[in-house]
């Protein structure tokens, strides 16, 4: 039955990302001011909807995996590559204000900037196609690790490592909300 | 009312639209799980933004070249399952917008306002250059917040949570450096 695929899955990829940019816009990670203040420290909405996506997501993903529903689809660990492209994107995603998800959802939101910004991501598209050849000879090989993931990396199993994380972010979760419910801010 | 009015996103309609970002990140979590069975495929945006360049791209170089790159020959542009899941993020932030009654014209935010003044120009100038260096990034590192972040984040892939702790550190310098207070 599944993987739906064909025509079928081109109508669903218009509902799963309908649903995807409904949940962006709730959560108010939409919005050029709650992306901005996050890395102000004044606002912590979008670090709460991403490690709770990821801790809800990656149990259920392992359980899914494990069981044959679902298989992984890991992106290889170029750590030179990733590690200059993540150091580019912290420093457009705060000039830009979204990141490329939360854009498109502000986009549609009535975001004028957010609009003006696609273009910007489209140029920054064309001019990495042009420039892959150099990319790819040069900064994708240098610490190519391969599609690693951290159990592999660490030898501990993913309910150990899910069951720390989860530890963890509960407890900033909970400081998170002590410290402004004490100040009184939002 | 005018079409040069600034329009700040009003808080008392954004209450509205304001869900646990608990629930909406609960949300995500269980649409990436949709998507890994029924589609086979995790959430990610950039890849297809990247297809939308060459789409554009032959339009501007012309579609020798652009047939002739590496890069677009394996991210061509067609409206396949990934472009048309960035459709569908647009539509649904216009939804949700919609029937919340908080669509809004958003020319200049206010915490950008409150630093760099009401101009659109300067605002849409940053968020130009800004869209540059964020999908350049995004393509360097194989993936944005979504593909690298949460989808790889979740599988506790190496690349996802390298890519989440780099961005953090120069996303926050970045917000430090540029919206530090005015010395006058």
């Amino acid at each position: 039955m599944f993987p739906i695929t064909g025509t079928p899955a081109l109508l669903l990829a218009v509902v799963f990302g309908f649903a995807f940019g409904w949940l962006l816009h709730r959560g108010h990670v939409a919005d050029y001011n709650t992306i901005v203040r996050q890395f102000l420290f004044k606002d912590f909405t979008v670090i709460k909807v991403m490690l709770t996506a990821i801790i809800v997501g990656g149990i259920g993903i392992f359980v899914l995996v494990h069981a044959g529903y679902a298989k992984f689809h890991v992106k290889p660990a170029d750590l030179l590559a990733i590690t200059l492209g993540a150091g580019l994107f912290g420093i457009g995603m705060v000039l830009y204000g979204y990141c490329p998800g939360t854009a498109l959802a502000a986009i549609g939101a009535g975001s004028v900037h957010a609009f003006v910004g696609a273009f910007g991501m489209i140029a920054g598209g064309i001019l990495y196609a042009l420039t892959f050849d150099w990319v790819s000879q040069t900064i994708l090989p240098v610490w190519a690790m391969g599609k690693v993931q951290l159990p592999q990396l660490l030898g501990v199993g993913a309910p150990l490592i899910f069951g720390a994380l989860g530890l963890l972010v509960v407890a900033f979760f909970v400081m998170l909300e002590r410290r402004s419910s004490d100040s009184g801010a939002p | 009312m005018s079409t040069h009015a600034l329009h700040y996103a009003a808080p008392a309609t954004a209450t509205q639209i304001n869900w646990s970002p608990y629930l909406a990140g609960a949300g995500i979590g269980i649409l990436s799980w949709i998507v890994f069975v029924v589609v086979n495929n995790p959430i990610g945006v950039t890849t297809a933004l990247s297809q939308i360049s060459g789409g554009v791209a032959s339009i501007v170089v012309g579609p020798d070249e652009v047939a002739a790159n590496k890069y677009w020959a394996k991210n061509a542009f067609k409206l396949d399952y990934g472009t048309l899941f960035l459709a569908g993020t647009l539509l649904g932030g216009l939804g949700s917008a919609l029937a919340a009654g908080t669509w809004q014209i958003e020319k200049v935010p206010e915490v950008w306002a409150e630093r760099f003044g009401p101009s659109p120009a300067r605002r849409y100038v940053a968020a130009f250059i800004g869209g540059i260096i964020a999908m350049y990034g995004a393509r360097l590192a194989n993936g944005c917040t979504s593909g690298n972040g949460i989808s790889g984040g979740l599988q506790l892939a190496l690349s996802g949570w390298v890519f989440l702790a780099v961005m953090f550190i120069t996303g926050t310098i970045t917000a430090f450096i540029l919206f530090r207070p005015k010395t006058n």
